[in-house]
């Protein structure tokens, strides 16, 4: 069980790929709320932080670590999904 | 319950993929931020459902502290304060990820696991978690100025950067073949850490866009490892994502500036800056007054506007936004040219001239106005200065050389907003100050542009008539 699953290194390639195309098309206007954004998304570790914190049988010591990953992560998420509309409600085009 | 939660990983994946898909440009960028959003609920709801997850006390308590904290941050945040939010949201980001794979190892810290995929797994997504969490952490004291923005370089700083790298590499390895190695664990999580300040302490502000992004990537590739260590493909998609992101936006920055990963990281440049080149100069130098330049802009049928990291220092987005507002009434072409490298971060100069009201279409990159320099009447630069330098171009022994430029140079006539004749990041003379056609403006951003843009406006000066 304890092995490398390919399947993971499938979906990895294919996200991998996948992001690179989809940041080149970024505008250089948007750049600053891109890493907002992404960093938002990576926030996702959260999911993690969850399980480690809440599972049954989790010791002290994990669900501290967990506690505060998942504190750490709401933080990255609220604020970066927030602060990225903020940046991204100033971009207008003339006349508007 | 429990069917929910594939599901809920896959239509997470797929809005993430859509966020970034529609951030692509900004009529649809908020659309973007909208899936996001919706993403991360289904990937949390999908979280919280899980039957391993048995009891909700701390999380709900730790989600409501973040967001008691992440909202105030994320609306009272200035503008200009975007590059050190950044790189502060890198390290909780890089923290959360160190901390799970913390926990995920005490859990597999028994015999049976050693030397297994999940151990290796989880030891590399540390050693990233946790450098990036402290060098993010340092960026952020640099670019908030608790630290001295210069590269910090001492002698022999190169051996002790290795020495602790490879140390800290020892020790995973020792705990990945045999993880009853507790006592080791927190010597690995120090070393993590400390690896993660000597990497950026001998990075000089300016080379914080490619930093940050570095960073980025680097939080975005741990995400992923912590995927793989868990079996999560939702964390495998996101952190490959964000990796991706950042990655790109490093290259980008690494490619305006001429320079290689290895010269940014390990280089330490700017640590001579200012100072080694100033004095002993009897070239002459033309100095203007606001009223002149106001006179000439106003005459002018195209102006172009080179914004640097002086203009987001000086908080004279906004002043800058008044004098486009006051040409462009006059009937005056403004164009504003941003450097990729403009600022201290990818996109700072693009955010806070929106912030000022600047219509996005405006904004010009390098390569789409260079071609248009020598029609231009005036270029008038603030605060911008290794980003405009000619010896980049024509000086093949500087230390910026080939590097891209913004040939403001080649425009009509320049002036140059500056508070003295300091040298910029790179240290390196700039020639453009002493060119027959260029005029300097001496004085700060805000002030200066302020007075032109009153010079223009308050039509009762009787400039230019």
């Amino acid at each position: 069980m304890d092995a490398l699953n390919p399947d993971y290194v499938f979906v990895f390639l294919l996200a991998g790929f996948l992001g690179f195309q989809l940041i080149k098309k970024v505008s250089p206007l948007l750049h600053s709320p891109l890493m907002s954004l992404t960093n938002a998304i990576a926030a996702v570790v959260i999911v993690g932080a969850i399980a480690v914190t809440g599972e049954a049988g989790a010791t002290p010591l994990a669900r501290t670590l967990g506690f505060i990953a998942v504190f750490c992560a709401t933080v990255n998420l609220v604020s970066g999904f927030m602060i990225t509309d903020r940046m991204l409600k100033m971009f207008k085009r003339k006349g508007s | 319950m429990d069917a929910f939660v594939p599901w809920s990983a896959i239509i997470a994946s797929g809005l993430f993929i859509l966020s970034l898909y529609w951030m692509s440009h900004p009529t649809t960028a908020r659309r973007g931020v909208r899936a996001g959003e919706v993403g991360m609920l289904v990937a949390i709801l999908g979280a919280l459902v899980h039957h391993e997850v048995v009891s909700y006390d701390l999380i709900l308590i730790a989600m409501v502290a973040g967001t008691a904290v992440g909202v105030p941050m994320a609306l009272l945040m200035p503008m200009t304060a975007i590059p050190q939010r950044t790189a502060i949201s890198h390290a909780f980001g890089a923290l959360a990820v160190g901390l799970i794979g913390a926990a995920e190892y005490y859990k597999h810290a028994r015999p049976e696991f050693a030397g297994g995929f999940v151990l290796w797994t989880l030891m590399f997504e540390m050693l990233l978690g946790f450098l990036t969490c402290t060098a993010s952490v340092v960026a952020f004291g640099k670019l908030q100025e608790l630290l001295p923005g210069k590269a910090l370089v001492f002698p022999g700083q190169r051996i002790v950067n290795g020495g602790v790298a490879l140390a800290a590499l020892v020790v995973a390895v020792l705990i990945a073949l045999d993880p009853t190695r507790t006592a080791l664990f927190p010597l690995f999580v120090a070393l993590a850490l400390a690896f993660g300040v000597l990497l950026v302490i001998p990075i000089g502000g300016a080379d914080m866009p490619t930093v940050i992004a570095l960073l980025n990537s680097y939080a975005g590739l741990a995400a992923s490892a912590m995927g793989f260590a868990l079996g999560n493909k939702l964390l495998i998609v996101a952190g490959a994502l964000d990796g991706a992101s950042g990655f790109i936006l490093a290259v980008i920055m690494c490619k305006a500036m001429n320079r290689s990963f290895a010269n940014v990281m390990f280089g330490g440049f700017g640590a001579v800056a200012a100072g080694a080149a100033g004095g002993k100069d009897d070239r002459v130098v033309r100095s203007a007054s606001a009223e002149e330049a106001a006179m000439q802009m106003e005459n002018a049928s195209s102006v172009v506007i080179i914004p640097g990291y002086g203009m987001a220092v000086s908080q004279a987005q906004h002043k800058v936004s008044e004098l486009y507002q006051a040409l462009t009434k006059k009937g005056v072409d403004v164009k504003f040219a941003i450097h990729p490298v403009a600022g201290r971060m990818p996109g700072h100069m693009n955010v806070l001239l929106a912030e000022a009201n600047v219509p996005y279409e405006q904004l010009v990159e390098l390569d789409d106005v260079n071609p248009d320099m020598p029609q231009t009447d005036v270029a008038l630069i603030i605060g911008a200065n290794d980003t405009i330098n000619p010896a980049a171009r024509d000086d093949p022994k500087c230390g910026i050389a080939g590097m891209p430029i913004i040939e403001a140079d080649r425009a009509k006539s320049v002036f140059v907003i500056k508070r003295s004749m300091a040298s910029g990041f790179a240290g390196v003379d700039n020639p453009i100050y002493f060119n027959s056609n260029t005029q300097m403006l001496f004085g700060d951003a805000k002030e200066m542009v302020g007075s032109i843009a009153k010079e223009l406006a308050g039509g009762g000066s009787g400039l230019g008539h």
